[in-house]
């Protein structure tokens, strides 16, 4: 992975002291609260409903043994023995004091680490495929691009106040597992006729209360040249994007106003004035990169080896496991090993401290040191023997990580909502354990199949729910909790925006309106080969409408 | 309210108009730009220093032919989160060559003034004299940037592979 060389370093030392410096004056009351407030923002900082809450930066969803182990002191010293992975691979604190925060950036910056970012109208963390480096149909590893746009847009002196929060994600693989089309920019790693690998580039893509997926504006943007284009993006929409609204601040808004000819258009004009300058990524730097993420020293091993096949055979709960939270991985002999952070009736992307050192032991033992944070709120450790999965299985099981359900339907994606969140309208975490608890019965889940669900406790999306297979929206009515549900979302290449069924659900109603979704799914589907958004998508949502609704 | 210019607490010898109020005889004056579309003969005929203030929502594109007749731009920040003032300071620097005064008015504050500086500008109105006195102490705060600055300031890639580069020219390359 990606290691601080001495600019790095001085760069969050220096972030340290003046965060620092920003704290003391806030405090004393040089700085008023709303001046400070973008000021923490951008320092992942918010004021929820109850504390203060920290979001770290995680870049790409990458973090070595040795980071897990400081986050999870951190939680322990600084908070209250657990935190949250989000679904932008950021991890967060829900009760740090304000007093406190210099000292935990500094604890962060020791192990080359911050929170910049993560919050406000800037360009935030920038995230990637869990399966960087490993998937089989890779083009080239997302975490090099990634890093090279982390540091280009640190601190930023133009960007830094952008009329709303920019999000980006890069997938090296075709196959998209980062949502890329779901973000302000999106990029895919692709090759050209030449053969050389490059970017293309999406935007406008955003959830929130106008879900929106991205466009294609350049199918080939050479790496020498990613800066240059996206600093003309964000250029046209630094100066374009709308600033009367917050609700229609985003670029998905301009690019939907002016269409993608006339953004493209601009973006280009700027471009021309800019690229072949400074920002050019020389060769020398691409390769400084690339080095960090050369591949880790596999040993030449045999494909599905005995102890490994014997032992899935014997035992039906390693069989499970090993059929829903193990992806094939590039190298033989290896295994890319989902942990699920859903356990059953659990908070979703929560870990307490001591699972966090159990991890992170793991991954020194099993990974080469390293895992990562994916946007389903799990966490993925990459290069595991297949030989060693057993006994991999069995350490994660002591500590209550080693659930069978990645991708099923207890695999859920959830916001805060109610029980953190200042803008939630309704509880999200308790309608997530309560289905989970409904389907609590393994072998019904894996008949089930594969299966996104997505819990926003608020119309701004945080849980994703309109990409959801079954999206739930948490609403107001008057008071009370209600939850929308939307079918046919998906977040992947073929992403889709999921169709409302039908009028809200009552607390008390969501988890059997969602079993009985998922019931109809069962009766229609042609077969266990039909997953459940194929069936949606074939059959649309009418099936499911009159099972919900319909009077008998 | 302070006025530093180059870095410096100086004495403002500009003064704004607005719409309101007769043209003073002499003096160097900063117009607002409907000043500028209403009275332009007038404010020429002074032969004076003249600069022209614009809102946020004013992009420089709309005074991009008279650039040569300006010797001070002024970019408004309106509200501390209102960014698009950056960009246009670097338009004016970058693609219109603008060599005169580029001044930030508005709600300038002490943890902008790094970014204003870095995009170009080199006078700010300054809203709190204790943000004025440490002015020099906001340029500092970093010696790394990730980013290559209009004034030709290297960026950490740049540093890292040419480590004794002078760079000075940050448009494109010849």
């Amino acid at each position: 992975m990606y290691r601080y060389d001495e600019f790095d370093h001085a760069f969050v030392m220096e972030r340290v002291a003046q965060f620092r410096d920003q704290v003391v004056r806030r405090l004393n009351g040089e700085l008023t609260e709303e001046e400070f407030r973008p000021l923490r923002l951008m320092n992942g900082l918010y004021l929820q409903l109850h504390a203060y809450m920290l979001r770290v930066a995680i870049p790409y969803g990458v973090l070595s043994s040795r980071q897990l182990r400081k986050l999870a002191d951190i939680a322990t010293r600084y908070d209250r023995g657990y935190a949250h992975f989000t679904t932008r691979q950021n991890l967060q604190y829900n009760w740090p004091k304000l007093e406190d925060m210099p000292d935990i950036l500094a604890e962060l910056a020791s192990v080359e680490m911050h929170a910049l970012q993560t919050s406000g109208n800037c360009i935030r963390n920038i995230t990637a495929d869990q399966y960087a480096g490993v998937a089989s149909d890779e083009i080239e590893d997302p975490r090099i691009c990634g890093e090279i746009l982390r540091q280009w847009s640190s601190l930023h002196p133009e960007f830094s106040f952008l009329p709303r929060k920019f999000k980006i994600a890069i997938t090296g693989s075709p196959h998209d597992r980062a949502a890329i089309k779901l973000h302000d920019i999106g990029i895919v790693m692709v090759r050209n006729q030449a053969g050389d690998a490059g970017c293309e580039f999406w935007v406008g893509g955003g959830q929130g209360r106008t879900p929106v997926i991205a466009k294609c504006i350049n199918s080939f943007v050479p790496k020498r040249d990613m800066l240059s284009y996206a600093e003309a993006i964000l250029r046209v929409y630094n100066m374009h994007g709308r600033r009367d609204n917050i609700y229609k601040a985003r670029i998905k808004i301009l690019v939907n106003e002016i269409g993608i000819e006339e953004f493209s258009r601009q973006t280009d004009a700027q471009w021309s004035h800019i690229r072949n300058g400074a920002l050019d990524v020389p060769a020398e730097e691409i390769a400084r990169i690339t080095a960090y993420f050369a591949p880790p020293a596999y040993e030449t091993l045999q494909a599905d080896p005995a102890d490994f096949t014997q032992r899935r055979d014997a035992d039906p709960a390693f069989a499970a496991w090993v059929r829903s939270n193990i992806a094939a991985h590039k190298i033989p002999g290896y295994a890319i090993v989902n942990i699920s952070l859903k356990p059953i009736g659990g908070i979703p992307g929560d870990a307490t401290d001591v699972q966090m050192h159990a991890v992170a032991d793991l991954a020194e033992r099993y990974s080469f040191d390293e895992l990562r944070v994916t946007h389903e709120q799990n966490l993925t450790l990459a290069d595991v023997r297949q030989s060693d999965l057993y006994d991999l299985w069995r350490a994660l099981g002591e500590h209550g990580l080693a659930t069978p359900n990645i991708g099923l339907v207890s695999d859920i994606i959830a916001c805060p909502g109610l029980d953190y969140c200042a803008l939630a309208n309704a509880r999200s975490i308790p309608v997530a354990q309560r289905i989970s608890e409904r389907f609590a019965d393994l072998r019904r889940q894996h008949d089930i199949g594969d299966l996104k669900i997505k819990i926003s406790g608020c119309i701004n999306a945080c849980g994703h729910h309109h990409v959801g297979h079954i999206g739930i929206l948490g609403v107001d009515k008057k008071g009370t909790e209600f939850y929308q549900i939307t079918l046919g979302g998906s977040a992947d290449e073929n992403a889709s925006i999921g169709e409302i069924l039908g009028a809200a659900f009552s607390y008390d109603e969501v988890v059997d309106a969602v079993e009985k979704v998922v019931d109809t799914y069962l009766k229609i589907r042609n077969g266990r080969d039909e997953n459940f958004l194929t069936a949606v998508r074939r059959t649309g949502i009418a099936p499911f409408k009159d099972a919900l609704y319909a009077v008998h | 309210m302070q006025y530093i210019k180059n870095g410096k607490a100086s004495a403002d010898e500009w003064l704004h108009v607005g719409m309101e109020g007769e043209l003073p005889e002499k003096g160097k004056l900063i117009a607002t730009l409907a000043r500028w579309q209403a009275s332009r003969d007038q404010l020429l005929a002074r032969k004076a220093p003249l600069g022209l203030r614009l809102a946020s929502s004013e992009s420089p594109e709309l005074i991009r032919d008279d650039l040569g007749r300006l010797d001070l731009i002024a970019l408004e920040f309106p509200i501390f989160r209102d960014g698009r003032a950056y960009s246009y300071a670097r338009l004016l620097r970058e693609q219109y060559g603008f060599q005169g005064e580029l001044r930030a008015v508005g709600n300038v504050l002490y943890d902008q003034f790094s970014f204003m500086h870095r995009c170009g500008f080199d006078a700010y109105e300054v809203q709190k004299d204790v943000d004025a006195q440490r002015f020099a102490r906001a340029l500092s705060e970093f010696t790394v940037r990730y980013q290559p600055d209009p004034d030709g300031s290297p960026s950490a890639i740049q540093l890292r592979h040419q480590p004794h580069r002078n760079v000075k020219s940050a448009g494109n390359r010849p």
